[in-house]
């Protein structure tokens, strides 16, 4: 163990432990925009700079270890300074329009912002253009609100793998692309928004959620994806008792499937629940139609049906074909009744395919 | 004219020599063309978008066509007191483009640089990274007469 | 005292640097042999000793770095740093020029120290002929013999001042955009391929073999006793002799300009010097007197750095050159950190506005504070340094501002 002081508060923490961490258990609030736990280190958005003493330069929390004896000011006059002036540089390459953006009340940018009283910049002058048009159905790409804390990047790279994206150019001409800075859809991108889950502020939202509701106008509902057997948990954002979007969990206890991850299945299909096309009652086929039936009616139809075709040709004439959509358990007693009641071994799933 | 693949492939060897690729192929090219970052990309495993963010950070490296002649101009300090800013006139002047353009005969590209390592002689200018010194507005027509 | 003292340059044009055998004739590759003989911990502690300290700018005690380097590590790598972007600044070329084989023996001094036996060195895009003559070089050396079992490949930058930073510098070598990585770890723990890496100037390789041959001591007892040694310097802007030069460290600055440079160009008066490179502060004629040894010039505000000397006569408009720095700053910065990729973009602007007489003292102010936070909260030297010609112009050359200023 090691001993630090931070803010005036003396604690101990493991060898290793990084300085962003030992704060955080001293119950110091540091503002970050470039980290994230689940991803590689950055250290570039320099929000979390903190005052050691002795050193001539502020420290980055979130990439420094720990040391023994360090003394730490978290909030000194300089780590202000420092912080407000960030603020201020991003909001002076910032398409501030808070009023209509899906992030309002959301947003790290405005949360510091409003932490620090930031009103304004005074570094505001040439307004630097990144944004460009990007025509997929799921993801609103607009980086003239991008304050490149690369998150996006590194989630596509490290918890997709699909790589769709990176740094392009330098200097302040550095902004997100995808190769020769085209479109998402003709990039390896899976749309599985998982970019979307990470960004800090509004440069990357969904398109499928646009405009129906911001996180305080919505319920969370934390529920089980539908999709498939893998059973990743997420949240419905639920306004006036309609789903509008879909939140990741990134709480491991919570959503220890997916740690937050989706597809695009879950994070951008669930406009299902409302469709016109949705079945709501099972169908019975008469006479080559479709018509309405009771579960019951429909169930019995179908075991009706199995018993006769077992009767005459024997369980092998039968074969479960079993969906993703159902849970390991449903897929397991599915097998279980071709099994062991019908008596056949014709059983196959979807995901073998 | 070589082909893009058998240059990527003759780096092949060097770890992470995705660079020594790139100044190889414009060596032949003068720019990066689109399928070669994407072969250089596959050969050196990395993905098209990290390639893409190695060619676009690197000032000497474009992904864009660019003329036979690369004029870069040094303005670094030592270059702007001799009397960058001038000659820079001079060159656009002579050559009717700006910089970052290329003439319509698709001999000279005029690009800006900084600082080149040879400031025992200012102004200097590069052309495919030959420096030439003590250019001034007077010898310039010179100069660029020697590049055919 | 005004004379050169010529080490590292003793054979200037009078060897082709190319090859190796002349070298051997003027005694080369004798620092190497020894070496190879001592025990490493002695070899590092005679490097140590000698006071040898890094010439890339940093200034940092080259065996204590070494001494860093885990000794458990199997691999390991000696890099070079030949990336140069100092504007003003070409000794490393010189020093390639007139003693590349120098170079490849210190490179093989430091694999014996820490046990390695691959050496990179990164030369900066703009040098591809130097590129060509290393190869030559080092091709002449290991047909030699003479570099035993050390090998050094020669990889090219494209064009970046930010991969001389060490880790930005490694980062090229993987093939990787030009970012520097944050520290620790430092690269004598995990440097290149995430191995332990010593990375050190062309300038600090050149100097180990005289050191090994001559010793420790005869090395300590050079220049100026904290910073011992020789500084090849190489002097632009109003000078009657625009060239390099070497010296021995505790040389002053008023000698370098007057008597090596043969005074301002058209026996006008001198306004200012900047050493060091473009990131180095503005000195004005009062601190002349100083002697040019890191220590020094640390203690008048101003940096050594990587030797250039940058003489401004009379009539130059400072804040005209601060501008045209301001966007070489602006056009380097990697973009990774919030404080250089803005700052250097905001820093640009408004010295263009000063520049163009539309500024207020508000402009000022408000560059001056965010010089305070780029210094304080960027994370490199380069967004740290990006503010010191600006910070130091105004101190120093407060009229120069004032005249422009509405
Ligand atoms: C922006 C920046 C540029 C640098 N450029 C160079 C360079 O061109 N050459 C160099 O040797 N060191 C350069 N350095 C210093 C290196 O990071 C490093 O300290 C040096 O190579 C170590 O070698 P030394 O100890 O022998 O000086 C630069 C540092 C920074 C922050
Ligand atoms: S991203 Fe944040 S700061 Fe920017 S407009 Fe949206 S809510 Fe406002
Ligand atoms: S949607 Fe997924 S695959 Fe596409 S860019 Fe975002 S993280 Fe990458
Ligand atoms: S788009 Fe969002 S996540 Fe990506 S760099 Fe910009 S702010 Fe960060
Ligand atoms: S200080 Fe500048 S050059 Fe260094 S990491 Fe930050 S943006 Fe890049
Ligand atoms: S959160 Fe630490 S640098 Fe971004
Ligand atoms: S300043 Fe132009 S070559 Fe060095």
């Amino acid at each position: 163990m090691i001993t630090l002081t931070i803010n005036g508060k003396e604690i101990q923490v493991p060898k290793g432990t990084m300085v962003l961490d030992a704060c955080q258990q001293a119950g110091a609030d540091i503002p970050t925009l470039c980290y994230d736990p689940d991803l590689r280190l950055a250290g570039s958005c320099r929000m979390c700079v903190v005052e050691a003493k002795g050193r001539p330069n502020l420290m980055a929390a979130c990439v420094s270890p720990a040391e023994n004896g360090m003394v730490i000011e978290t909030e000194s006059p300089d780590v202000v300074e420092s912080r407000k002036i960030i603020l201020e540089l991003l909001l002076a390459r910032h398409k501030l329009e808070c009023h209509t953006c899906e992030r309002d009340g959301s947003c790290k940018l405005q949360d510091y912002c409003y932490r620090y009283g930031v009103t304004d910049s005074r570094y505001l002058n040439e307004m630097p253009h990144f944004s460009k048009e990007d025509p997929n159905p799921f993801i609103k790409r607009d980086y003239d609100k991008c304050i490149m804390c690369t998150k996006c990047v590194r989630v596509c790279e490290e918890i997709t793998g699909a790589q769709a994206i990176n740094v392009e150019d330098r200097g302040h001409h550095a902004k997100i692309s995808t190769v020769f800075d085209g479109k998402l859809a003709d990039s390896t991108c899976v749309f599985c928004g998982q970019c979307v889950m990470v960004c800090p502020v509004g440069a990357l939202t969904s398109k499928v959620s646009a405009g129906k509701g911001r996180s305080y106008q919505t319920q969370s509902v934390l529920t089980t994806c539908t999709y498939c057997g893998t059973g990743c948990t997420f949240e419905l954002n639920v306004k006036d008792d309609h789903v509008v979007g879909v939140t990741s969990v990134r709480d491991s206890e919570l959503s220890p499937v997916n740690k937050g991850a989706l597809c695009v299945k879950g994070r951008f299909g669930w406009d299902f629940i409302e469709s016109e096309d949705r079945l709501t009652t099972p169908l019975i086929k008469e006479n080559g139609e479709l018509r309405p039936a009771s579960w019951d009616e429909a169930l019995d139809f179908a075991a009706n049906k199995i018993k006769e075709i077992k009767a005459k040709n024997g369980p092998d004439a039968l074969a479960l074909f079993s969906s993703a959509r159902a849970t390991n358990e449903e897929n397991y007693l599915a097998q279980k009744l071709f099994r062991a009641a019908i008596g056949t071994n014709n059983v196959d799933h979807c995901a073998r395919l | 004219m070589a082909d893009y693949k058998d240059i990527i492939a003759s780096c092949k060897d060097q770890k992470g020599g995705i660079i020594e690729a790139f100044h190889a192929l414009q060596q032949e090219f003068n720019y990066i063309p689109r399928e070669a970052l994407t072969e250089a990309a596959r050969v050196f495993g990395i993905s098209e978008a990290q390639a893409y963010g190695v060619a676009t950070f690197y000032s000497y490296l474009s992904v864009e066509k660019r003329g036979k002649y690369i004029i870069r101009m040094c303005e670094s300090a030592p270059c702007h007191v001799a009397g960058a800013d001038e000659l820079l006139k001079a060159i656009e002047k002579e050559l009717s483009i700006k910089v970052g353009e290329t003439t319509s005969d698709g001999k000279f590209t005029l690009e800006l640089t900084e600082c080149v390592g040879q400031c025992q002689a200012t102004p200097v200018i590069t052309i495919n990274s030959e420096p030439l010194f003590n250019v001034t507005a007077e010898v310039l027509p010179q100069v660029l007469s020697a590049y055919k | 005292m005004a004379e050169e003292m010529r080490v590292l340059l003793e054979y200037a044009d009078k060897i082709n640097p190319e090859i190796a055998d002349e070298y051997v004739k003027i005694g080369g590759y004798v620092g190497l042999e020894k070496a190879r003989k001592m025990d490493p911990n002695d070899l590092i502690q005679e490097v140590r000793s000698s006071g040898l300290r890094g010439r890339g700018g940093a200034g940092f005690n080259a065996g204590m770095k070494w001494s860093f380097v885990p000794k458990n590590a199997e691999i390991k790598y000696v890099v070079c740093n030949l990336d140069e972007g100092e504007p003003g600044t070409y000794k490393d070329r010189i020093i390639c020029e007139k003693n590349a084989q120098a170079l490849l023996e210190g490179m093989a001094i430091c694999g014996a120290a820490i046990d390695s036996n691959q050496g990179y060195i990164y030369c900066r895009g703009e040098y591809p002929f130097i590129v060509k003559l290393l190869k030559n070089a080092i091709k002449s050396a290991k047909e030699l013999g003479a570099l035993g079992d050390f090998n050094i490949e020669v990889r090219m930058g494209a064009g970046a001042y930010v991969c001389g930073e060490e880790t930005a510098l490694i980062e090229s070598i993987e093939g990787h955009r030009g970012e520097p990585r944050f520290k620790p770890p430092f690269p004598g723990v995990a440097g290149l391929w995430g191995v332990p890496t010593v990375v050190n100037n062309v300038e600090t390789f050149a100097c180990l073999p005289s050191i090994l041959t001559n010793g420790a001591a005869w090395f300590a007892g050079i220049g100026a006793a904290k910073y011992p040694g020789t500084k090849v310097l190489t002097l632009t802007g109003d000078t009657n002799n625009p060239t390099y030069f070497e010296v021995p460290t505790d040389y002053i600055l008023r000698d370098v300009i007057y008597k090596l440079g043969g005074g301002v160009k058209g026996g006008k008066k001198l306004k200012a010097v900047q050493v060091g490179g473009t990131s180095g502060a503005f000195i004005p004629e009062s601190n002349l007197d100083t002697p040019i040894d890191f220590d020094s010039m640390g203690a008048i505000g101003a940096a050594l750095g990587s030797g250039a000397v940058f003489v401004m006569d009379e009539t130059r408009d400072i804040v005209d050159i601060v501008s045209r720095i301001s966007k070489f700053f602006e056009h380097e910065s990697c973009g990774k950190c919030n404080p250089c990729r803005e700052g250097t973009f905001r820093c640009r602007e408004i010295m263009e506005k000063i520049n163009s007489g539309k500024a207020t003292q508000k402009d000022i102010d408000n560059i001056l504070l965010l010089s305070r936070v780029m210094k304080k909260a960027a994370l490199c030297g380069l967004g740290q340094a990006a503010p010191i010609p600006i910070e130091s112009t105004i101190k120093h050359f407060a009229d120069e501002y004032a005249r422009k200023i509405v």
